[in-house]
């Protein structure tokens, strides 16, 4: 068991240097030079110029900076936003809870929903309503984020008047974060309608954000719900006169989780790509947001630090499926 | 009975109360475009950072008038300019309160104080405060502020005496920028004292119609109205709240339902539908801008006037406007905007005429098909919304005279040093006005010394110049008229440049808002404005 789980940590750790390395490399990649940003087109006096680039040390050779960023890395410093000149750590961490609320909602409507859809799709095998939602889910799962939400915004928001544009909240409630997380923020607040109005606000976003997880998800509950239905026990359960809500529900339900749970575990990948776009239709001030904003600032260090923190908590949650998924299921610890 | 009337009055006093405090709690909500990178406005560059700042929370000494580029008092009462240019006295304003929030409560009201250390921070790098908290003030340098002000002394508690090495015409106008917003003396010595010199930029204190209330960043901005203003009546709005939206069209969805009742810049795609919308006006102005098209003349076959009017005779400016405006501009004739006082109003374009620049480049000996550069700008602009569409066009205008034009793009920050540089044959940029001094255009992107510099055309005439420097030098507005009317002659006689437009500046506001205006330098202020 612990030659597993140091396996897979061994891995993981040359993944996230490739990483650093990546995101390094990335930033200098991207057209556009940071000096001339920070301080505006009419002001380029030479002098001036290179006393930036020393500040910023970009001036150094690459793989001095390369060094500096990993050693600065090691010590958990992942410098500050040469915007804000905070620390690029404790804004991410100010950002992150309304990321997880976002994604966590996102998640909730994801399960529920896909589960629904795969099992009403492999219950009516080969039906027009087997046909409809597989369709649907094909169509969800090749929606484009951004057009998908602006879709949903002219229509739920602009037209019907049913959900607010964007943000987390009306601008009417000034709630003082206490947790980061809007739902229980303004249940703490008192505040009356406050929740309603986080509530109302989180209906849209998650629904887009949560729309390619649904789709995958109902498409694997149903393959892996068909597979248990074929199987010996199920054909003895209803042999036995069980009902047959109580044969899905319970005996097939139950086997056909596992893969599904996997698949779950590998769209916190996708939920977390989809947030930036997600986040930036919104205006939803969260990780993906600031990711987007950053880069459009050319703010390298936090676009550095945010990438590597996005990819280091994917890789990280990977990790934990692949170790849980070997602790619940011994054959693939020894598999190869 | 007596008992009874008194119950009764103090019903109808309380709901008369209710009334007004209902009525009176106004809010605004603005649709910014992004998030401020602070509050001090002196080390800002962007509108962005301008109208969340010095829009909002500060005051001026001199302010412009609202929608104009006129000035007007602002913190100084009034002042006086000595014979020889070069010192100005302000008279400051009594009885003006600073802001007082949960991390400030003022002692004193605004004083010479206050001028004072807000002047000599600008200026000297070795102020106390500058060392507690390290910036650059990108615009005090670029204006030459911080070499050509040689002292700033208190006369008295309400009189400041600021002396300038040369005399710079455009000097009172230059205080009612953005930058030179001027801030708590006081306060500044409060953060000093406990090392919080940088909160400066963060948690603002000003004498403005808003106080600052908190900041979310990405999210949203909170302002109070204040209820001590001391421009009577010019603050009618409880709370002002700017909601950071980046996505135009998102700004606009939530403009058409009421979640803001102000955006910023608008699509021009979305004009035609928010003309039509019934809630909404379409507010515009011409534009306080110019695009153009620079010929170096210092390459050749550029030198030559002939070539230059042949050029810019064969560019077909309207459908310029009609493809790249999209109606959203009018043609430009002048290196500087309509609105600008001293624009000359005789000057007329050179009509587009294909056959007559055929004629000239031949006369100047220019053989069919000979290859120059075309510069366009990779990002858009105000003064330019698709640059590589206006190279396209001009590029099929200048074949047809048979000049074979290679289109040329870089990275933006490339592009303009390499511009500066003198790389390219002709180049395509532009220009927005930053404080309604003429100087602001003529001097700075067509004067001698800003060759190198702005001055993309390295022309550098002397007739022009001459007439450009000793304006700058006067202090009678008519006589400086005069000069900068004869230098545009001069500009248009030489043509280093094809002036191509304005364009109109779009602002959305729902029919609730109440005394909103454009204002002409593309900034966002919410004094004067009240919501039904």
């Amino acid at each position: 068991m612990f030659s597993f789980i140091f396996k897979r940590i061994s891995v993981a750790i040359p993944t996230f240097l490739g990483i650093t390395l990546l995101a390094f490399a990335l930033i200098h990649m991207i057209p556009g030079d940071p000096v001339l940003l920070l301080v505006g087109e009419r002001r380029l006096d030479p002098e001036f110029y290179r006393a930036a680039m020393q500040r910023l040390g970009l001036d150094q050779p690459l793989y001095v900076q390369y060094w500096d960023y990993l050693r600065n890395l090691l010590q958990g410093n992942l410098g500050e936003s040469m915007v804000t000149h905070e620390p690029v750590m404790a804004e991410f961490l100010k950002l992150f809870p309304a990321t997880v609320e976002l994604s966590l909602c996102a998640m909730l409507f994801a399960v529920v929903f896909g589960l629904a859809a795969g099992m009403l799709a492999a219950t009516k095998r080969g039906t027009v309503i087997d046909h409809t939602v597989m369709g649907a889910a094909l169509t969800g799962y090749s929606m484009p984020i951004f057009w998908w939400g602006l879709i949903l915004i002219m229509l739920f928001s602009v037209h019907l008047g049913w959900t607010p544009v964007s943000g987390r909240i009306s601008l009417e409630y000034d709630i003082t974060p206490v947790t980061g997380f809007m739902l229980i923020d303004t249940l703490l607040s008192g505040e009356e309608g406050a929740f309603k109005s986080a509530v109302m606000h989180l209906i849209l976003p998650a629904v887009v954000l949560g729309t390619i997880p649904m789709a995958v998800i109902a498409r694997m509950t149903r393959s892996s719900m068909l597979e248990v239905l074929r199987e010996d026990y199920i054909r003895t359960a209803r042999a036995k006169g069980l009902s047959r809500s109580r044969i899905i529900l319970v005996h097939a339900l139950r086997n056909a989780l596992m893969p599904v749970v996997t698949v779950i575990g590998l769209q916190v990948g996708t939920l977390l790509a989809g947030a930036v776009l997600t986040e930036t239709i919104f205006s939803w001030p969260g990780i993906g947001k600031w990711l987007i904003d950053s880069i459009s600032r050319r703010d390298y260090p936090v676009v550095q630090g945010g990438i590597l923190l996005i990819a280091t908590m994917i890789i990280f949650v990977n990790l934990l499926v692949d170790i849980l998924y070997g602790v619940i299921n011994p054959r693939i610890r020894h598999a190869r | 009975m007596q008992f009874e009337l008194r119950k009764l009055m103090l019903a109808t006093t309380l709901a008369l109360l209710a009334g007004t405090t209902l009525a009176a709690n106004k809010t605004l909500i603005y649709c910014s475009e992004a998030s401020p990178s602070g509050f001090d406005p002196t080390r800002q560059v962007t509108g962005t950072d301008f109208d969340a700042s010095a829009e909002t929370i500060f005051n001026r000494l001199t302010e412009f008038e609202r929608g104009s580029t006129q000035i007007r008092p602002g913190l100084a009462e009034k002042w006086d300019v000595s014979a020889d240019g070069l010192t100005y006295t302000f008279n400051l304003r009594k009885g003006v309160k600073f802001h007082t929030t949960p991390y400030f409560k003022p002692t004193r009201e605004f004083n010479a104080d206050d001028v004072v250390f807000t002047l000599q921070r600008m200026i000297d790098k070795n102020h106390p405060f500058n060392k507690a908290a390290p910036a650059d003030f990108p615009y005090v340098s670029d204006m030459s502020l911080d070499t050509n002000i040689a002292a700033i002394e208190k006369v008295d508690a309400h009189t400041v005496r600021v002396k300038l090495k040369t005399v710079d015409a455009a000097f009172l106008q230059n205080l009612a920028m953005s930058f030179a917003s001027i801030h708590s003396a006081e306060y500044a010595d409060q953060l000093l004292k406990t090392g919080k010199a940088n909160q400066i930029n963060t948690q603002p204190i000003g004498t403005g119609p808003f106080v600052f209330r908190s900041y979310q960043k990405d999210s949203n901005i909170r302002y109070d109205g204040n209820k001590d203003y001391w421009r009577k009546g010019e603050v009618q709005l409880d709370k002002l709240i700017f909601a950071v939206t980046t996505d135009p069209s998102v700004r606009y969805q939530k403009l058409q339902k009421n979640e803001c009742q102000v955006m910023a810049y608008p699509r021009p795609a979305d004009l035609k539908s928010i003309e039509a919308n019934p809630k909404l006006n379409l507010l515009k102005q011409a534009g306080f801008n110019v695009g153009w098209l620079s010929y170096n003349v210092e390459h050749k076959p550029m030198d030559k006037l002939e070539v230059r009017q042949a050029l810019d005779m064969a560019i077909n400016k309207p459908a310029i406007l009609a493809a790249v405006y999209q109606g959203a501009g009018q043609p430009a004739t002048n290196p500087m905007a309509p609105t600008q006082w001293s624009y000359n109003k005789k000057l007329k374009d050179a009509a587009y005429d294909p056959v007559k620049a055929k004629a000239l480049l031949k006369k100047a000996g220019v053989p069919e098909g000979t290859e120059i550069t075309l510069w366009a700008m990779p990002v858009q602009r105000p003064y330019n919304p698709n640059a590589k569409l206006m190279a396209e066009m001009i590029q099929a205008d200048w074949a047809k005279v048979g000049i074979k034009a290679k289109i040329v793009s870089y990275e933006w920050g490339e592009y303009i040093k390499r511009a500066k540089a003198g790389e390219h044959d002709s180049l395509m940029i532009g220009w927005t006005g930053d404080n309604g001094d003429p100087d602001n255009w003529l001097g700075v992107n067509l004067g001698c010394e800003a060759v190198g510099g702005n001055n993309y055309a390295r022309w550098c005439n002397k007739e022009f110049n001459d007439m450009v420097v000793k304006a700058r030098t006067l202090s009678n507005q008519a006589e400086r008229t005069k000069l900068y009317e004869k230098a545009q002659e001069v500009f248009k006689r030489e043509l280093p440049w094809t002036t191509i437009a304005h364009s109109t500046v779009y602002q959305p506001v729902s029919k609730s808002v109440e005394g909103f205006k454009v204002s002409p330098f593309g900034l966002n202020s919410f004094y004067g404005v009240t919501v039904k």
